[in-house]
């Protein structure tokens, strides 16, 4: 049999062997075992309790587009953690934002960052934009198993197209399904609440300034009405995460500048609970 | 049948050293020197799209002069070395010694085999530390031997006689410009002594950056960055050139 890799003898043959850009197919090769979709989970009566993440939104604005998330996860009617991250940068100009089962999104995320990383490196240029978010649907159409029995990982995928010079939104669903957003999407058990206040606050010539409150808007609804996601917590200084991607890639709000945001979203609520008010007509 | 001669087993490994140091002269040379800020890969190159020097990981960066295509080959199995590594592990445990250790095993084994030919590939590989005492620079010739050098190493058809005229000129605590300059002095040096103009588009240069602030050191120093840090006279202007550099890198 061929060496172990992690001892320090000879490179085995599959690491040698060329063809693949794809560190996925690299690991399908030489340590399945490795890849989340290829675990086999033993068959279990009912719903397997497992720390879920909920509210993920993104809009884009001329120039770029944002991507934000709320801090819990859940298990069952308990709350799991409060500060969770559920937004990352893919590479510097990508993020994904992931509802689902954590455990397995933070390792789906960890792996999708390696593919592109691995990517670049092998090939000495970045994949497309459609490239990335293809990859993304591979990796979740892996997890469909697993999915079937309650540990579904749903992401939203968000970038800057530098071919297109836009930024652009991409949904999945948990068969790996992938479609392009356009204007702002949400995904998570709080989205349908925050698709609802996007729809009628998204407005095609927003700033950056404007997409992210608009996106800490939305959150702030879904967290409304959906006891899942977290609102702002001013006690224990949580905010959501929000980042931007543009022409000069991605950038994460620092905590201050998203308190910011969240406290004067907050304080407007403090007169008007419901939110900003759209026109009737 | 024929009956196959007897060859002495010194004999065999002097023939196969002595291919594997033909197949390396015949490339150019390059050179790996350490700067106040990093390491810097200099060499001369005229394809643009076949890199002499490339990054592993993080902190890591590749050089190898001698055969494309086992060079290319080494380097993809580094990448996939590295990245399976920190994924199992952890990003902080990828280190530029594991590395090297990889690749000695893997060039020694093919060295000896008499099943294969040798590799006619030189590497280096190098890691940027947090402080310049951090900074690694592993040579390793083709029969799986690791050379740990210091300061400025030279590998390549003209390696003797570049890394001797490195030794007495590099010192610690150089400028980007002030490095990248000694090294293309030394570059253009010929095996006859003479000197020869290497023009900025012949040149493949690549920094691992300390300084810079994405988890990710490794960059390609290209086009007008380039021409600026060479025409650069000095400390002074070299500070600009760093700056300038980093801006235009994000077009």
């Amino acid at each position: 049999m061929e060496p172990n890799p992690r001892s320090t003898g000879r490179l085995p043959a599959a690491f040698l062997t060329p063809g693949s850009s794809s560190f996925m197919d690299f690991l399908s090769e030489h340590q399945p075992e490795l890849l989340p979709g290829r675990r086999q989970l033993p068959p279990v009566q009912g719903v397997i309790e497992a720390p879920h993440g909920t509210t993920i939104v993104a809009a884009t604005f001329p120039g770029g587009v944002v991507l934000a998330g709320d801090r819990r996860a859940t298990m069952g009617n308990v709350i799991a953690q409060r500060d969770i991250e559920k937004v990352f940068p893919a590479d510097e100009y990508s993020a994904v934002g992931i509802a689902g089962t954590a455990g397995l999104a933070v390792e789906m995320v960890k792996l999708f960052q390696l593919e592109l990383e691995h990517f670049e490196k092998v090939e000495g240029a970045q994949l497309s934009l459609e490239g990335k978010a293809n990859r993304l649907s591979t990796m979740i159409r892996s997890n469909l198993g697993m999915a079937m029995q309650g540990l579904a990982v749903v992401p939203l995928f968000a970038g800057y197209d530098l071919d297109r010079d836009k930024g652009r939104i991409f949904s999945y669903d948990v068969t790996g399904g992938r479609s392009e957003e356009h204007g702002y999407a949400a995904t998570g058990s709080g989205s349908i609440f925050a698709r609802g206040a996007m729809k009628k606050l998204f407005r095609e010539d927003l700033s950056e300034a404007e997409a992210t409150t608009l996106v800490v808007q939305a959150l702030y609804d879904a967290a409304d009405d959906d006891s899942a996601t977290g609102g702002p917590d001013v006690a224990r200084r949580i905010y959501p995460i929000v980042t931007v991607i543009t022409e000069d890639g991605f950038r994460r709000l620092t905590e201050d500048e998203s308190s910011e945001i969240a406290r004067s979203v907050l304080q407007r609520r403090l007169e008007q609970p419901d939110g900003p008010r759209a026109a009737l007509l | 049948m024929s009956t196959p001669f007897y060859v002495s087993p010194q004999q065999a490994m002097a023939d196969r050293a002595e291919y594997a140091r033909k197949g390396i002269a015949r490339g150019r040379s390059l050179v790996v020197l350490q700067y106040a800020d990093g390491i810097v890969f200099v060499g001369e190159n005229p394809s643009r799209a076949l890199h002499k020097f490339s990054e592993i990981y993080d902190r890591i960066g590749f050089a190898a002069a001698g055969k494309y295509n086992e060079y290319e080959n080494l380097r993809i199995g580094g990448v996939r070395y590295a990245d399976l590594r920190g994924y199992t592990y952890d990003r902080d445990d990828v280190t530029a010694r594991g590395l090297a250790n990889v690749y000695a095993q893997t060039l020694g084994t093919i060295f000896s085999s008499a099943a294969e030919k040798p590799y006619e590939v030189e590497l280096v590989v190098a890691e940027v530390g947090e402080t310049p005492e951090g900074d690694q620079i592993y040579r390793l010739p083709h029969d799986g031997s690791i050379v740990d050098e210091h300061g400025s190493v030279a590998v390549g058809g003209n390696a003797e006689q570049i890394s001797g005229y490195l030794d007495q000129r590099h010192r610690d605590g150089m400028t980007l410009a002030e490095a990248l300059k000694l090294a293309v002095q030394a570059l253009s040096r010929d095996t006859n002594g003479s000197e020869r103009e290497i023009p900025a588009e012949r040149l493949e240069v690549a920094v691992l950056d300390r300084t810079r602030p994405q988890q990710r050191k490794f960059r390609r120093i290209v086009g007008r960055q380039l021409a600026r840090l060479l025409e650069a006279d000095g400390a002074a202007t070299a500070a600009d050139a760093d700056a300038e550099a980093d801006g235009s890198e994000e077009e």
